[in-house]
């Protein structure tokens, strides 16, 4: 056969403890040809990253091969002796691991990281293994190549990092990559980044590779071939175009269902006026907040600048940023647990005390703070029915039966058994915890949830049934929610508003279907751009588009002095934008977006925006006046 | 549609009975010891209950001067009296049944004195890691007063202004023990400290008792309960030690470091006196040992990790 890599009849299974095998991938066959991208899709638990281990004839302890063949080049891995498949490993086939962070050691020079395995297997020198890392940088269109490997993990960004793993695992020209979740982590625009270096590096380097997300449209952008598992089995495969656009199999279309619609206005179900009363439930004034010491009310690190942020009873106030924006802190400085360095936070119209030391139960009960990780969230030596049970106790002073009667309540407004007061968080699955989770703050009667990416680390199908929850919760206990998220196609499906950040400050604020309509703040409009539409060819054409030139290049710079998003911005102007107070601008009531573009400026833009490029390009100095002296 | 997932979700949503999320929590593990580590059970639980039942099955009385002579080898018979199973020591009395009546000072002293030594630590050190700040600040520094002094030297000292009594052996023990214990006790307080749901009960409003018994400690107890072991075994070398320099348990009573100590000069004649009662010690600590391991390879090198 001519295929490089086939995968025959698969089988991996554990063992319980009296022995009877539990089978975790049930007889999988699929193969890679020379320079084709295979993705294998499902969600977790589905046996994707089991099968992409087994391409390294590895598998996690108390795994086992009963049987099947991993063929490289018509040899199978399997059977090979273990120093054999040491030397294939890193070598022949190469693995990216999902989280760069740790797959990096901080003390160590990226350089010496990236080039260490080709060395270690002897496959070139250091010198050349140097030259190589160079290139690789260059095709993956790092910064400063020449002088990256000198670096220290910590001193490039989260994108930079994954990119970087890819060039790991290039280094020593491997045949087959395998990348499992390389961008599951990241934020939209950090994502595509991402993405766009790996589909050229790939293309360059010519190497086949297996690709395993649960992202159906980030799939459409990068693979060939697909291949679509359920609970250890293959559902359906065949080639990306069959899968995309005439997929088959109902679990298929489910999954498809899944991915995230493009933000626009009117995609969610914002809450009919009617039921709306004007209060101000929960109201952050002109607050900074930061780490580290405070003097004269700036911090020693300032994450958050002048936020004015109101959440209505029983309204849903979505807050959307890229990772490091300070959409968790405000929220940890509404909930107490970072007392804020200046400003104020009012509930019911009464002010709060900044730290949650000072702040009564009462007051601390109608607050409540959904973390996102539930799996730390939970203490994992208390029961399902303890967790859920203290709160009920602690602060409405319900004891014995009636509290029993009360978590079976909860378990049933969540939508889990009521025998799942009897379990242990680690029996649970990652959505049923999430549950859990959500419903140990309901259990304390709030009056607004603040919800930290509660969706974030769940996979695309468990985290839309989690947004369903909440919606229903929303509905039925009138609770008033902000959610916090780095996807702004959740948020808009969710949310009644919307309060974009970026660097610490509010760039654009205001009703779901205002936000998501034009005009839109240069960010916004790059949030919304970012985010991947299930339809092959769409990563080259969004790559196109002026604000992806500019907004995916570079990174963030806090500054003291204009906009924040300045050195991101295509329409920015020099010596404006970067210098002088933006102001805040409210093109229809309620929506505010603070940018030194008047309004109509911003339309222009929308309205053509392939030939506003030359016109507003940056560094040109007559453009620039031109534009100020409107 | 064929049931392909068997769900334990009760379902609102008809959709949701197709494809259901797959679960991905573990099957619950249950500590199941591999056959060296059952051997260390069996070899702690035999001295365990030989710590309480000895002086009755032995056959002598640890204090009988019974054997024909000194220094005889395993298997001698005493006419009218019994065997000597390995034999007897520089006084005449049976080995065997020194060791069986000793296992009561060594592993009871020892246990006495580690639990001690735990209550001390661990309540001190997850209080300081709870509580952080001056509390913290003092509780530390005058623990690293204690640590930085060498154990047996301060255990001599001690014993030697004290003079040598069971309640004041178990004491010195405790205290010196319990300061490496507050070392552990509070880097696994600070660990858990940091975790979410610690801050969600302090966001509660909970008190620190609730804090350090409710949250804290049930998180702390497995690498807590493995450490143990490890120091019931330095407990153990500690009295065995003073008592070879002779500052231990006193005469008559038997405990297996003096009788190390007292028959080291059987050497030289050719007996295997001494060595008994340090194969005694061995096998017990060496078993405790085993079953630690087991436990730490069990749990994963995270608690391998907490423990150095």
């Amino acid at each position: 056969m001519s295929e490089l890599f086939e995968i025959d009849n698969l089988q991996i299974q554990a063992r319980k403890e009296d022995g009877t095998p539990i089978p975790i991938v049930k007889g999988v066959s699929f193969d890679v040809k020379a320079g084709q991208v295979v993705a294998l899709i499902g969600e977790s638990g589905s046996g994707k990253s089991t099968i992409s281990l087994a391409t390294m004839a590895y598998c996690r302890p108390g795994l086992e091969f009963p049987g099947g063949e991993v063929r490289l080049h018509g040899k199978d891995v399997l059977s090979m002796a273990p120093l054999d498949q040491r030397a294939l490993r890193g070598n022949n086939v190469a693995y990216l691991a999902q989280s760069a962070a740790a797959t990096f050691n901080p003390a160590i020079t990226i350089g010496e990281q990236v080039t260490e395995a080709a060395v270690l297997h002897g496959v070139l020198t250091q010198e050349e293994a140097n030259k190589r890392a160079v290139a690789l940088y260059h095709a993956l269109e790092l910064p400063e190549p020449e002088r990256l490997g000198r670096r220290y993990p910590h001193q490039v960004s989260g994108g930079q990092l994954q990119r970087l793993m890819a060039a790991m695992a290039l280094v020593s020209g491997p045949d087959l990559l395998v990348l499992d979740e390389p961008t599951t982590a990241l934020d939209v625009t950090t994502q595509i980044e991402v993405l766009k270096a790996f589909k050229k590096v790939i293309q360059q380097e010519g190497s086949a590779a297996i690709y395993v997300t649960h992202d159906l449209a980030v799939v459409a952008q990068i693979a060939d071939h697909i291949v679509v598992l359920y609970s250890g089995e293959i559902q359906e495969q065949g080639s990306a175009d069959l899968i995309i656009n005439h997929a088959k199999h109902p679990y298929t279309k489910r999954l498809m269902a899944a991915v995230k619609p493009t933000p626009t206005a009117g995609m969610g179900e914002a809450m009919d006026e009617q039921h709306e009363r004007d209060v101000a439930n929960i109201e952050v004034k002109n607050m900074t907040a930061g780490y580290g010491r405070v003097v004269n009310g700036k911090p020693e690190i300032t994450v958050l600048r002048d936020i004015n942020v109101k959440v209505k009873n029983s309204h849903v106030v979505g807050i959307i940023g890229e990772s490091g924006c300070g959409k968790s802190t405000l929220a940890r400085v509404m909930a107490g647990l970072l007392p804020a360095a200046k400003g104020e936070v009012i509930l019911d119209g009464k002010k709060l005390a900044p730290d949650m030391k000072n702040r009564s139960q009462e007051e601390l009960q109608k607050v409540q703070f959904v973390y996102q990780m539930a799996d730390t969230a939970l203490n994992p030596r208390q029961l399902v029915g303890e967790i859920l049970g203290r709160p009920i106790e602690f602060y409405r002073g319900i004891k014995g039966k009636a509290r029993r009667e009360k978590v079976a309540e909860l378990l049933r407004l969540v939508e889990l058994p009521v025998e799942f007061e009897g379990r242990y968080p680690s029996e649970l699955s990652g959505g049923q915890k999430q549950r859990v989770n959500l419903a140990r703050s309901l259990a304390a009667n709030p009056e607004v949830m603040l919800c930290d990416e509660v969706t974030s680390a769940l996979d695309s199908i468990v985290s839309s049934n989690v947004i369903k929850l909440l919606k229903k919760l929303r509905d039925q206990t009138g609770v008033s929610f902000v959610f916090i998220s780095h996807d702004l196609s959740t948020v808009g499906s969710f949310a009644d508003e919307i309060v974009v950040l970026y660097a610490g400050r509010v760039v654009e604020q205001g009703p779901v279907d205002e936000v998501l309509a034009p005009p839109y703040h240069p960010y916004t409009r790059l949030l919304i751009s970012s985010v991947p539409e299930l339809r092959i060819g769409w990563l080259e054409d969004t790559m196109q588009k002026r604000e992806m030139a500019v907004g995916i290049a570079r990174g963030v710079e806090i500054t003291d002095t204009g906009c924040p998003f300045f050195n991101r911005c295509p329409i920015a102007i020099d010596g404006v934008c970067d210098v002088d107070v933006v102001p805040v601008r409210e093109p229809s009531k309620d929506h505010f977006i603070a940018c030194h573009r008047t309004m109509d400026e911003i339309a222009e833009v929308e309205a053509a925006p392939q030939q506003v490029l030359h016109g507003f390009e940056r560094a040109e100095p007559e453009g620039d006046k031109a534009a100020r002296a409107h | 549609m064929t049931d392909v997932t068997q769900s334990t979700q009760a379902e609102s949503d008809q959709e949701q009975t197709i494809y259901d999320e797959l679960p991905d929590a573990p099957p619950k593990k249950k500590l199941k010891l591999s056959w060296t580590g059952k051997l260390g059970v069996a070899i702690v639980a035999f001295w365990v209950i030989m710590a309480v039942i000895g002086p009755w099955v032995a056959p002598f009385h640890e204090a009988d001067i019974i054997a024909d002579d000194s220094y005889l080898p395993p298997g001698s018979v005493t006419e009218g009296e019994g065997t000597h199973w390995v034999g007897s020591d520089y006084l005449e009395r049976d080995i065997w049944s020194r060791i069986l009546w000793g296992a009561r000072m060594t592993v009871g002293i020892s246990f006495v004195a580690t639990l001690l030594a735990y209550m001390i630590g661990v309540t001190a050190g997850i209080a300081a890691a709870v509580k952080g700040g001056w509390i913290d600040m003092m509780l530390s520094r005058a623990n690293d007063a204690i640590l930085s002094l060498p154990t047996i030297m301060l255990g001599l000292l001690i014993v030697v202004a004290l003079g040598s009594s069971i309640p004041i052996l178990i004491a010195t023990a405790a205290v010196i023990y319990a300061s490496s214990v507050y070392r552990i006790a509070r880097a696994l307080g600070q660990d858990i400290m940091v975790m979410d749901y610690v801050e969600s009960a302090q966001a509660r409003g909970e008190r620190i008792w609730w804090i350090i018994f409710r949250e804290v400690l049930p998180n702390a107890v497995m690498p807590l309960a493995t450490d143990f072991g490890l120091r019931l075994v330095f407990v153990v070398l500690f009295i065995s030690s003073l008592s070879f320099l002779g500052l231990g348990i006193q005469p008559p009573a038997a405990d297996w470091g003096s009788m190390v100590r007292q028959n080291l000069e059987g050497l030289q004649y050719g007996s295997l006196a001494p060595v008994w009662p340090a194969l005694a010690i061995a096998s017990f600590t060496i078993a405790i040992n085993l079953i630690v391991d087991d436990i730490s390879a069990k749990s994963g090198g995270d608690l391998a990790r907490k423990m150095i």
